[in-house]
Formats: C-alpha cells, structure tokens, sequence
C-alpha cells in the first residue's frame, strides 16, 4: 500500500479542483444597453430599460409616451417578485446591471432607502412638486430615512378586500350577495366562523381559503404598528397584534380550511382555475392576477370588505438608480407613468390602485366596475378602503421577517408542528436577523 | 513516455563563427524547450484557475473572517466569528443531513443502475447509436425543465405519481412538505438527470475489457450476472472510482434541483427548502444566507465547510470503493 498515499492525496487534489465552483459565485452580467443608443441628431435616440416584477400593465403608456417622445424607446425587464428584489440589491452592490428605472415593492423600500447613495435624489429633477398629488405616507415611504432624499415615488396602494367564489358560496349553502357575504365577517373571528360552515357545506375540492400566510400579511396590515417599532427595532415578540394574527391565522390552519398552497407558486396559480379555494384575500392589485389567472371563471369571482377594518398590503415605487446613463429622460418616464391621469388608467387595466387621492372622489373612478367580478364597483371598494388606510412603518428586513414567519404558518399548515412551538421557532429564527 | 518536441536539425560543421556560438547555446535553448514548453501548454489553464477559481477561493476564507455584507460599506473582522456560529447552528446541521440523505439517495441506486444498464447495452444490439443517444438525452435537457416536470409528476392535488398511487389505494402523499418524501422526490430527478451520463461512461470502459475474459468465463459455465461481479466490475474499476467522485461532489453541491422545487410546489419557503427545511442543502443554505439575506461573510464561511466536507465525503468514498469492489490483481 506504499503507493496509496500519493495517489490518495493526487485525488484529494483534484477533488479540491473540482469543487472550487462553490466559491465562485457568479455575477449578474451587465446590462450595457444604454450605451448602444446612438449621437446623432438634435433628438437623441435613448433606450430606457424599466424592471418590474410582474404585469404592471404600462405597455399602453409605452406607447402613449412615444407620440410626445418619438425618440424614447422603453423596453420592460420583467422577473418574479423575490427574484427581482435580490437582483437589484445585487446590481446596485456590484454598481452594474440595474435597469435604468426599478420599481420597488413596500415590503422591501425601507432597504432601499436606508442606502439612499445608491439612487438618485428625484428632488434633482424638481419631482418633489408631485408632492401634493400622493397620499402622504405613500410620498413618505419613496423618501431616504434621514428626508433629505426622494427615492421613488408611489405607482399604486393595496387596500384590502376579499374576493370570494360566489358559485362555491352558493354551492356551501352559504348567501352569496357581496353585501351579505360583508356583513358575514366584520371580525377575523366570524371569517373563521364562516369557514367552518362553508367546510361543512361539503364543495368538493375547494378549501375555503389558499394558505394562512397571505391572511396573516393582511391583518398584520390593519394593526397599527407591525414588525418594526418607529426606531426600526423588531418587535414580533412583544406586538400582541402580531400575536393575535398568529393565533387567527392557526386556526385557519388547525381547522383544515385551508388548500395548503403558497401564494404565487405555480400550484396556486392552477388554484385560481380549479376553484381549489373560495375566498382570498385582495389587494387592488390582486384583482388584476385573478383575472389573470382564471380566464374562465368570468363572473364567478366576487368582492366583499374585508374582515378587521382597513389596511394596505403591497403597493411599488418607482426609483431611478444612479447607474443608469439616461438620468433626466428616465425621470420624465417616472413622471408620466406615476402622473395621476396614467395611474387611473392603469387601475382600470390592471386594478393596481392610484395612490392619488384626488382620484378617490373622481366620479370616472367612483362609478368604475368591472364585468369580470360581476360587475363589482371595484372603484369605490377600493376608493373606501384607500381613504381609510392608515399608515405602518415598514423596517429593512420586513421580508426577511415575513419569511421566517410565514415558514411558521406552512409547518402548524402541513401538521409538523403545533402553533406553540412553530411560535417559539419563529421568535427564534427573527431573534437571529440582524 | 511522454511526448517531446521534434530536436532540432544539428548545425551543418562547415558553419562561421557565429553560427558555431549559437551552436553552443542551441543544446541549452533545445533542453528548456524539451522541458519548459509543455509547461507553457498547460500554463492557460492555471493561470485561469488561479483567476476563477484560486483566487474566489482564498477571497472566501478572507471573507468568511468578517461580518460583510452587500450593502455596507464597512466590513468588520471578527475572527473565526461567523464559523463559531455556524458551527451552533442547527439549520447547518440539518442541511449537511439533507445534503447526505439526498447524496445517498440519488447516488447508489444511479450508479447501480448505470452498470446494469451499460451491462445490458454492451453486447451486439440494434440501433446501438440510437440507445446511447437516448440514454443521454435526459442530461442535455435544462434542469429548470426537469424540476419544473417532476414536481408537476410529485404534485400533490393533481400529479400523475400521485394518481397513479390512487390506483392503488394509497392516500395523496404530499410529497414536498415530508422529508423523507421530499429528498426521494429530489433523487429521482437527480437519477433521471444523471443516471444515462454514468451509463456512458461504464460502456466505454466495458468496451475496453478483453472479451476473451468473457468467452473464458462462459465455457466455464458463469452466468451473465457473475460476469459481471466477477469480470466487468473489477476490470472498469478505476471509471467506477471516478464516477463516485464525480458523483459525490455533485451531489454535495445540489443546489437548483432543491431550490425551484420549493419554487414550484405549492409548500412554501422555496429559499429555505420548504417550511421545515425539509429539503433545504448546503448550497440551497448558503445561497439563503449569501443572495437573499445578503450576509456574505456568513456564506464564506458555509462555503469554506461545506468544501471542507465535499473532500472529506470525496476521500472516504474514495478510499472504500477502492478497496470494496475486489480486484482481478
């Protein structure tokens, strides 16, 4: 065996070679399409990249834009939520790849505007007059923490309601009238109720709801303070709120009225389709994804106030980061798609809803329904809910927290574990970010 | 005997005096041509090393030494900090298990099956070209493709795996939320991916044992299974020492198998490999800490155990399939 040590430590060797990829991560390549866009002539041809997560419904402004801007050509760059959230932290690490405007989830705009270097001050471009046009914690949120700075202004609000599948109700025994279907649940505690008898009203393969996870966003949402105290410290352990939410969404859980499926994942999608659960809850712009996603249930979808009062989940900004070669023309483009007459435009496309209160009390809004929920009047659920949203303040690491607790949920969910100790491992596990 | 470059024609006698001094140099000119030169053939390849992968290696361990992360500026040295942590942190642990569980699962039944299959292709058969092709096929296509397949096939309300089970009168198993449940689901897509690969590999290396080995075996009366204990898999050790290698490193490495089916099933936590880390992996463990919580002196530092434990697991499975699987010497 003289000659297994040489030969041992030749395939140590080579295993070390092999298995370098794992310290070599690779990079996001850069995005180099500002520097085809070609000198000539008095109006400079400009090639603007736009990176969103999912269908903002801005295409027909694209065109819109280029009657008054024949020369500006937009191209969207579009990826999933987390996906295009990591990414862009990545890119504005690494200073290369970032698209020339990046809109911003709420659920992550607090990193973002902790590192306001990163981005240019929009006040450069004399955007701070729209100041008046946007409700004011939506204004608030584009803005770096120390308010010298506007990072991004707001595209749209997610004020809270509740679609529900009235064919299912129906079905379950239960009324199916949105006003009757409201007056079912003015608490979480009657929702649950609710759900207990829609599960003993025997529809097969519709659960009464998708999965705790989105529910306990909503009422996190409603509660007046809710990861984060106003000094950015997490207080998950000590919010009773939080607590409260935790327990109610359990319940859902424990009492398997949920279809166990994790909101945006391909499963849940078919969901919308197969009516695999009954209710959801909707955001304005979670109107847009059903119809969407069940092209088929026309009708069949309906919206109702949601339980627990008013609250905002979701909602985008768009930023200008300060890679991008097109400064002032990307400005403009902010300017026009955030400008309230396009915001109105885009709610009635897509349902994302104006955070322009002037337009709350605009009769084309008030009056607005859409045939695809059976002529729900989307634009006054959506006007009241707006009106009444009060504002929370969001921390740097709300998705961080959000993970760790939703990861929670799917294990009380998926009958690991009990609520008591998923809880104590959530405490745990947000006990660790730092 | 290892090649060498052609010597050069020698220098005619009648040369002048300058060329007779370029003479006395030219055998030291040829030596360091006949010793340096493959040297500077296979130069590139280490000076890209040194690039890509030297270099990213020791930039780990510099930063595994510190709290960096993206976004700040300001990275603090603290030591061997993040590997004390790590070293206390039970979702590691529990990764460095799914990451062995998952290795195991998909490795031995893949290779197994390779060498039976590449036994069952190694004789005069139709179409040969076709087969080998096919076996192949599995590897070319995208694993985004392939994880995106298996875990409709692995669904849990309306999958074909499932349904087939109905048949049976087994419940609908939820195949992503159990642990046991969810690392046979990653196996079998690894297998699928993988096992045609080895398949290859083991044929030519049976393609190069004497068949007069064979012809021996069976006028003394062994069967096909004992040539193949007997013969085939002593003769094409040295592939089968390589596979294993090959094969453990890539499965300690599983990273987007894992990842995009928590993505794609309907179980949540697709970063964190299901709710419960049911499926999470090293990889999987270190790309939550480095590309989603951004921490990158805690990933180095992951990273720098995990390369630890992929040569560790190399050498030991090295060390065993060399002495296990007997030998004709």
């Amino acid at each position: 065996m003289g000659s297994l040590r040489p030969r041992f430590l030749t395939s140590i060797i080579a295993t070390a070679v092999l298995t370098l990829g794992v310290a070599a991560c690779g990079g996001d390549a850069g995005n180099t399409d500002g520097a085809k866009t070609a000198a000539s002539g008095p109006a400079e041809k400009v090639k603007l990249t736009i990176g969103l997560f999912g269908d903002f419904g801005y295409k027909p402004l694209y065109e819109e834009y280029k009657k008054t801007h024949p020369n500006v050509e937009v191209v969207e760059r579009v990826s999933q939520f987390e996906d295009h959230h990591n990414n862009l932290i990545k890119r504005l690490a690494t200073n290369a790849g970032a698209a020339d405007i990046e809109a911003i989830e709420v659920g992550y705009i607090s990193t973002f505007t902790a590192t306001p270097a990163r981005f240019h001050n929009l006040k450069e471009f004399g955007l701070e007059k729209r100041q008046a046009d946007y409700l004011d914690w939506k204004w608030q949120q584009g803005v770096s923490k120390d308010g010298s700075a506007l990072l991004g202004l707001g595209t749209d609000v997610g004020g809270l309601a509740m679609c529900y599948r009235k064919d299912l109700f129906k079905k379950a025994g239960l009324p199916d009238g949105r006003d009757e279907v409201s007056a079912l649940w003015p608490t979480w505690e009657q929702y649950i109720e609710t759900g207990k008898k829609f599960a003993t009203g025997g529809v097969k393969g519709s659960s009464f709801v998708d999965s705790p996870g989105e529910i306990f966003r909503a009422m996190v949402n409603q509660a007046p303070i809710g990861y984060y105290d106003d000094q950015d410290n997490i207080i998950v352990a000590s919010n009773a709120d939080v607590k409260k939410a935790w327990d109610l969404s359990n319940q859902l859980s424990q009492n398997k009225l949920t279809a166990r499926l994790a909101a945006f994942s391909p499963p849940w999608n078919t969901g919308f389709a197969k009516g695999s659960f009954a209710t959801i809850i909707c955001p304005a712009w979670m109107t847009g994804f059903i119809q969407e996603q069940a092209k088929d249930a026309t009708g069949k979808w309906d919206i109702a106030a949601v339980p627990g009062g008013a609250g905002n989940s979701g909602g985008s900004h768009l930023t200008l980061p300060k890679q991008g070669k097109h400064a002032k023309e990307a400005a403009e483009l902010i300017a026009f798609l955030t400008s309230p007459e396009n915001q109105a435009k885009v709610f009635k496309e897509e349902g994302t809803f104006p955070s322009i209160p002037a337009l709350y009390d605009d009769p084309e809004i008030q009056s607005f329904t859409k045939p695809f929920f059976g002529d729900a009047p989307i634009g006054k659920i959506y006007s009241d809910a707006a009106k009444a949203l009060k504002p929370q303040h969001l921390g740097p690491k709300e998705a961080e927290v959000r993970t760790a607790i939703g990861n929670g949920l799917g294990r009380v969910e998926q009958g690991k574990q009990t609520p008591d100790e998923a809880w104590a491992q959530v405490l745990t596990d947000v006990g660790k970010i730092k | 005997m290892p090649t060498r470059a052609p010597g050069r024609p020698a220098a005619p006698p009648s040369a002048p005096m300058r060329h007779r001094r370029r003479g006395v140099r030219s055998p030291l000119l040829h030596r360091l041509d006949v010793k340096g030169s493959p040297y500077a053939y296979i130069a590139p390849f280490f000076l890209l090393f040194c690039a890509f992968g030297l270099f990213p290696l020791a930039y780990t361990a510099w930063v595994s030494l510190h709290e960096w992360t993206l976004l700040s500026d300001t990275q603090t040295f603290i030591g061997v900090g993040n590997f004390s942590t790590l070293f206390q942190d039970e979702y590691f642990w529990n990764a460095t298990f799914n990451t062995l569980s998952i290795g195991i699962l998909s490795t031995v039944p893949q290779l197994m099956l390779a060498i039976w299959l590449a036994h069952l292709l190694n004789r005069p058969l139709r179409a040969q070209t076709f087969l080998r092709i096919t076996l192949l096929l599995p590897n070319v296509t995208s694993v985004v493709a392939v994880v995106v397949i298996f875990s409709q096939l692995f669904g849990r309300d309306f999958g074909l795996i499932n349904w087939v089970l109905s048949w049976f009168g087994a419940g609908s198993v939820d195949w992503a939320a159990g642990t046991a449940t969810s690392h046979v689901a990653i196996s079998v897509m690894i297998m699928w991916r993988w096992t045609g690969y080895n398949t290859l590999i083991y044929l030519a290396a049976m393609q190069a044992v004497p068949r007069e080995l064979y012809e021996a075996a069976t006028i003394d009366g062994a069967n096909g299974f004992t040539q193949l204990r007997k013969i085939t898999i002593p003769m094409i050790k040295p592939t089968i020492v390589f596979t294993v290698i090959v094969s453990t490193i890539g499965a300690m490495q599983i990273l987007a198998e894992p990842l995009l089916f928590g993505a794609t099933t309907g179980s949540g936590g697709m970063i964190t490999g299901g709710p419960d880390r049911q499926f999470q992996t090293l990889a999987l463990y270190i790309y939550e800490h480095g590309f989603t919580n951004f921490d990158f002196g805690y990933a180095s530092a992951a990273s720098w155990v995990m390369f630890v434990f992929v040569v560790l697991v190399a050498g030991i499975n090295y060390l065993f399939t060399r002495r296990s699987a007997g030998g004709l010497r």
